[in-house]
């Protein structure tokens, strides 16, 4: 499997990440490189063998529920770019 | 002043008990080594007022007999973690200015123990890379030289961390270790770099890579200093849901426990081409020492090995894919205006995240996308899982592993390299450690021909830093590792 620079777009466009084009065909190379190098892995019979997402091997625990925390609106606005009226402020998003 | 620089923690906690000098006087050496030493860029911030102040509180508390086991010691923080009313950037553009509100657990578990924060410690954006060279602050200069004085990397990502202890311009520091931050730096720059089991230090607070993998551990001078900082900084914490609640074993009487009796496991899969023969020496010397202190000595196999790197450059991205999306110019941090929601996030994101954080995003938003998410995500950790099986099975006949920590020593800063592959190398002997979630200690073996220091890796079972730490003290009284960086605070050049 290899990108292009059509799915490298693609790829930027899923990641909100403005990719300006002349790094497109520089960054489909090295993404190719290390996916290249990934595919290393087909080598290995994985049949049978369950995904492992979790090392310890504990189940995540269950709290009561109850608010424990908040109410601390200007602690959480105080480092946001832009806000108003105790809101996040951002760009227009309804016509 | 360079007298007080040159005691261990060990040695300054009982002289501060003694008030030979005041933990005021310590902190002041120490912040005049970060000025001394500024060249290095190990610092990205030094709190040296709120130090002062934090110091003076230190001397009432020893003078009152409620002093914590961390007493006055100065710590350096790496800036992936939060510190509450202090820039906390993980070295990139995107959180330039983010001052939280709130501490991180290992950094308040420090401070309750009695620590004192020099500063921020510089260290690769996000925690990527394995030179410290990705840094919105510019690279981090390993204090060591060889013959050419050529200016070398401190290895990475904590690399910030591992030089400023090296340098003696904090006498100890925190690190990350998400595929061998924190023992690749520690190896580098001749310290002790420990990175416990996963869930044994709280991720609260700690700015997210890849949450799988992610653990916080101690940089210090020496094991023993090691063992009474992991002791600081471990806790159950109820805000992040993977820590655990075994508790920490006495790390103390391990340090003099000595290794007669232990079984210790020699992967023959820790070889690799490009590797250093004198790392390979080093190696070989560990095991005669170990045998020598009663250990018994057996060649192991960890079949899966080289699986490892390209299984951890599926998953670590994928994480950092999902955990980095926070940063949307909304919330906190870097915003570049546009038109749009969207065209604000893709302006923001562009503008704020480097080079090697948006390539390893990308590689993490393919492999988790429609149509590929069996083929990379899944399959990689179905191999994550394989490579844990092999540890669990040696560890059932073995009661740890002793590895090379690194394949060479440090390279030399600005090392142009075209494939990204490559770099990634470094980490071959410290990721698999990540992946099964196993706690592993770097600790400095002796120097190559050139004079660099080189490390030693012991590897162990699940929340067994204990039988680590035994091992580590007799590698390190049988190694007499007493060589100086030759860019250190107070050195005579």
């Amino acid at each position: 499997m290899s990108v292009d620079k059509t799915t490298v777009a693609k790829i930027a466009r899923l990641a909100r990440i403005k990719v300006p084009e002349e790094r497109l065909d520089p960054l489909a190379r090295e993404l190719n490189g290390i996916l290249d190098w990934i595919a290393e892995l087909d080598e290995v019979n994985t049949d049978h063998v369950a995904p492992l997402a979790n090392v310890t091997g504990h189940a995540l625990r269950m709290r009561d529920d109850e608010v424990t925390d908040g109410n601390y609106v200007d602690d959480v606005l105080v480092n946001a770019p832009e806000a108003a009226s105790g809101f996040y402020a951002v760009p227009k998003v309804v016509e | 002043m360079s007298d007080l620089l040159s005691l261990t923690a060990v040695e300054a906690r009982a002289e501060l008990d003694k008030r030979s000098f005041s933990a005021v006087e310590l902190t002041q050496a120490y912040l005049d080594a970060a000025a001394a030493t500024a060249d290095l860029n190990a610092y990205v911030l030094v709190t040296g007022d709120h130090a002062l102040e934090m110091a003076a509180k230190s001397d009432e508390k020893i003078a009152d007999g409620t002093a914590g086991i961390l007493e006055g010691v100065p710590i350096g923080v790496k800036d992936l973690f939060c510190t509450k009313g202090f820039a906390s950037t993980a070295c990139s553009e995107i959180l330039k200015g983010f001052i939280p509100t709130y501490e991180s657990t290992v950094t308040a578990n420090l401070w309750s123990a009695g620590g004192v924060m020099v500063g921020k410690l510089n260290c690769d954006e996000f925690a990527m890379g394995s030179a410290n060279e990705t840094s919105a602050f510019g690279p981090v200069i390993n204090p060591w030289q060889a013959a050419d004085r050529l200016d070398l990397v401190p290895g990475g990502s904590s690399g910030g961390s591992a030089a400023a202890v090296a340098a003696r311009s904090a006498l100890m520091a925190t690190g990350t270790d998400t595929g061998g931050s924190i023992r690749q730096p520690a190896a580098f720059c001749g310290v002790v770099g420990m990175k416990p089991t996963y869930g044994r230090c709280s991720r609260w607070g700690v700015v997210a890579f890849a949450s799988s993998l992610d653990q916080a551990g101690p940089f210090t001078r020496n094991v023993a200093d090691n063992a009474l900082m992991m002791q600081a900084m471990a806790s159950h914490d109820p805000k992040d849901s993977t820590s655990s609640q075994e508790a920490l074993q006495n790390l103390t009487a391990a340090l003099t426990a000595g290794v007669k009796g232990l079984k210790i496991g020699v992967p023959k899969e820790y070889v690799m081409d490009g590797m250093d023969t004198d790392v390979f020496t080093l190696w070989e010397q560990a095991q005669t020492w170990l045998t020598d202190a009663g250990a018994e000595l057996v060649e192991v196999s960890l079949p899966h090995t080289k699986y490892a790197l390209p299984a951890y450059y599926i998953i670590a991205p994928a994480e950092a894919s999902s955990n980095l999306a926070r940063y949307d110019g909304v919330r906190y941090g870097l915003r570049v205006e546009a038109d749009s929601l969207d065209a604000m996030y893709e302006e923001t994101r562009g503008a704020g995240f480097g080079e090697e954080v948006q390539r390893r995003i990308m590689i993490g938003t393919y492999v988790l996308s429609a149509g590929y998410y069996d083929a990379y995500y899944l399959k990689a950790q179905r191999v994550r899982r394989l490579i844990k099986d092999d540890f669990d099975t040696v560890f059932q006949t073995v009661d740890a592993l002793i590895t090379p920590a690194t394949p060479t020593a440090a390279f030399a800063v600005g090392r142009k390299i075209d494939d990204p592959v490559t770099n990634f190398l470094n980490d071959v002997f410290t990721v698999p450690a990540n992946l099964a979630g196993l706690p592993g200690i770097s600790v400095p073996g002796g120097v190559n021909a050139d004079g660099l220091p080189l490390g030693l890796q012991i590897l162990g079972r699940a929340f067994d830093e204990a039988t680590l730490y035994r091992v580590a003290s007799v590698i390190e009284a049988a190694a007499g590792f007493c060589q100086t960086p030759q860019r250190m605070a107070g050195a005579v050049t």
